[in-house]
């Protein structure tokens, strides 16, 4: 509790930088309202109908706030807490394809991962592609990916869930490969000396001494997913999902609809890590290397 | 090469090719090494004694001479598990406990659930650590974690134990009572140990015979046997047949050395 006091100044102090950000941007169009109308505004006036705009440049917190509420727990509260209005359903649809997406995105990591460890054939060929497939902007390949894939006649979760994994598998490569090879020299002639096979030496010594390794880069995996998910719901033709929804604001100029949808995405992802988190603090306290 | 000889070495050669040339680590090196022997080699830094402790283990692969452990290849005792190694550091898995440590050699070769069982408590018992099966690593001092170390390298039938500075990390009090703790498992369980010192007391304390090694090349300078009788309490390192040793020792390692040790 000794954290709260500095933690609530500091979000104190963004959102007053909010507001006044709030008031800033959206003056003008205030401005411009009130001269068409033939009126002045006085200060205090002014800064109320900054923050009370429908469509504002940027809308002021408690904007976004009762957006929020209004499309998550007053529609729970009616009993349509999954209904396509929605962010519950939005975030459900994002998160299923940020699901999908991690775990294959971590299996092939990690299939990679010991692929480059073990053969030093694929380390030099593969290592390279998982590079370079990075250094693409996945705004580029992420239309292509659905295009293609809708060709064969796949559509749904999985193209979704593929641009996860195109993003999420990097970290996990290069943190488990890190990982697989951080016992000690010592550690592995050990191994030798009891004659251990390639198998013993994986399952009992590199993989458990890689742990430490895996969960900071599945953080990282799973942050890349949900971002991988949004992309990917962008050239769908914004039917679902929370990309989807900041998709349809930006077509309305819905500002707060953009925003309470980035909210959300970002709770999402601060809930998915922090998830992560947990397990890595357990496991990693119960196998005494926290 | 007598029936009780468990380690021979002839000739053995190891060079390192280097950017800067050949480093010979061990050059015409030749050892007997008999059953029950306790044999400690010493010598300053780079003369070879780890390395030639690694060739025994089959760690490293000598570049010319013969050598046999158990009569047979380095390699072949190392698949047939003819030695147990402890390294300098204690390298147990934090995340196993010690009696979980001192099954992971047990369950790599396949020995049976209660067999490994019944050695963990054994072995534990031999290291005087009994009680602490279910404790983890880091609840143990560095003292007693080697101690665990030594247990895991006895816990499989291995008659020869290869010791590379097991106490080099220690403080001198912790380490003289593992010294002495050691000496009475050698006594208890008849193995064959070699061990990497660089310590005079620790060596002519410890061993049946002590060799001398000297630096550039790696080589075998002195052969010493011991002429200390097998029961040797601590005090007798003020006995002057231990000063005797210990002089001819240090004498040893001079003239290896050019003069300054």
């Amino acid at each position: 509790m000794r954290n709260l006091v500095p933690v609530l100044t500091i979000l104190a102090a963004l959102l007053a930088l909010w507001y006044a950000a709030a008031v800033a941007l959206n003056a003008q169009w205030a401005q411009d309202q009130a001269t068409r109308a033939g009126t002045t505004l006085t200060l205090p006036a002014l800064v109320a109908d900054t923050w009370s705009q429908d469509k504002p440049k940027l809308p002021a917190p408690h904007q976004v706030a009762l957006e929020i509420w209004n499309t998550t727990g007053a529609m729970v509260l009616e009993g349509r807490g999954f209904s396509k209005r929605s962010l519950f359903y939005h975030s459900w649809i994002t998160f299923s394809a940020t699901a999908l997406g991690f775990v294959l995105g971590t299996a092939l990591g990690i299939a990679l991962a010991i692929g480059i460890v073990y053969n030093r054939t694929i380390d030099m060929s593969v290592m390279p592609w998982v590079i370079a497939s990075q250094t693409i902007p996945i705004l580029a390949i992420a239309p292509m990916i659905i295009v293609v894939l809708n060709a064969v006649g796949i559509s749904g979760l999985l193209p979704k869930a593929m641009i996860s994994m195109y993003l999420s598998f990097f970290p996990v490569v290069v943190g488990m490969v890190k990982g697989l090879r951080s016992p000690a020299p010592m550690q592995l002639d050990q191994m030798r000396t009891w004659s251990a096979s390639a198998a013993q030496t994986f399952w009992r010594l590199r993989l458990p001494s890689s742990m430490p390794y895996l969960f900071t880069s599945l953080k990282v995996g799973m942050a890349a997913s949900l971002v991988g998910a949004i992309v990917g719901e962008l050239p769908t033709g914004a039917v679902a999902g929370l990309g989807a929804r900041l998709l349809a604001g930006s077509y309305y100029g819905q500002t707060i609809q953009i925003w309470s949808a980035l909210i959300m995405a970002a709770t999402l992802a601060a809930v998915l890590v922090g998830l992560i988190g947990l397990v890595q603090r357990i496991t990693l306290k119960r196998m005494g290397m926290a | 090469m007598s029936s009780n000889t468990v380690i021979s070495a002839q000739n053995l050669s190891l060079t390192f090719q280097t950017g800067d040339g050949p480093v010979h680590a061990l050059k015409d090196v030749s050892l007997e090494v008999e059953k029950g022997d306790f044999v400690s080699f010493i010598g300053p830094s780079g003369c070879g004694k780890t390395t030639f402790l690694r060739c025994m283990a089959d760690l490293e692969h000598p570049t010319g001479g013969t050598l046999t452990v158990n009569g047979t290849s380095a390699e072949e005792a190392r698949k047939s598990r003819a030695y147990g190694y402890v390294f300098q550091a204690a390298g147990l898995y934090p995340w196993r406990t010690i009696g979980g440590n001192i099954r992971l050699p047990l369950e790599i070769m396949g020995y049976a659930r209660d067999d490994q069982e019944a050695r963990v408590k054994r072995v534990l018992d031999l290291v005087d650590l009994a009680g602490f099966e279910r404790k983890y690593p880091w609840q143990l001092s560095g003292g007693m974690q080697q101690r665990a170390s030594i247990a895991r390298a006895l816990a499989f039938d291995a008659d020869i134990l290869l010791m590379d500075e097991p106490f080099g990390a220690l403080d001198e009090i912790v380490r003289d009572h593992l010294n002495e703790q050691l000496l009475q498992l050698w006594d208890r369980t008849n193995k064959t140990i070699c061990f990497v010192t660089h310590s005079i007391p620790e060596a002519v304390y410890l061993s049946t015979k002590i060799v001398v090694m000297s630096p550039r090349p790696g080589r075998i300078t002195d052969v010493i046997e011991s002429t200390l009788p097998k029961h040797r309490p601590l005090d007798i390192r003020e006995t002057p047949e231990f000063l005797e040793i210990a002089h001819r020792v240090r004498e040893g390692l001079r003239a290896g050395h050019g003069d300054a040790v």
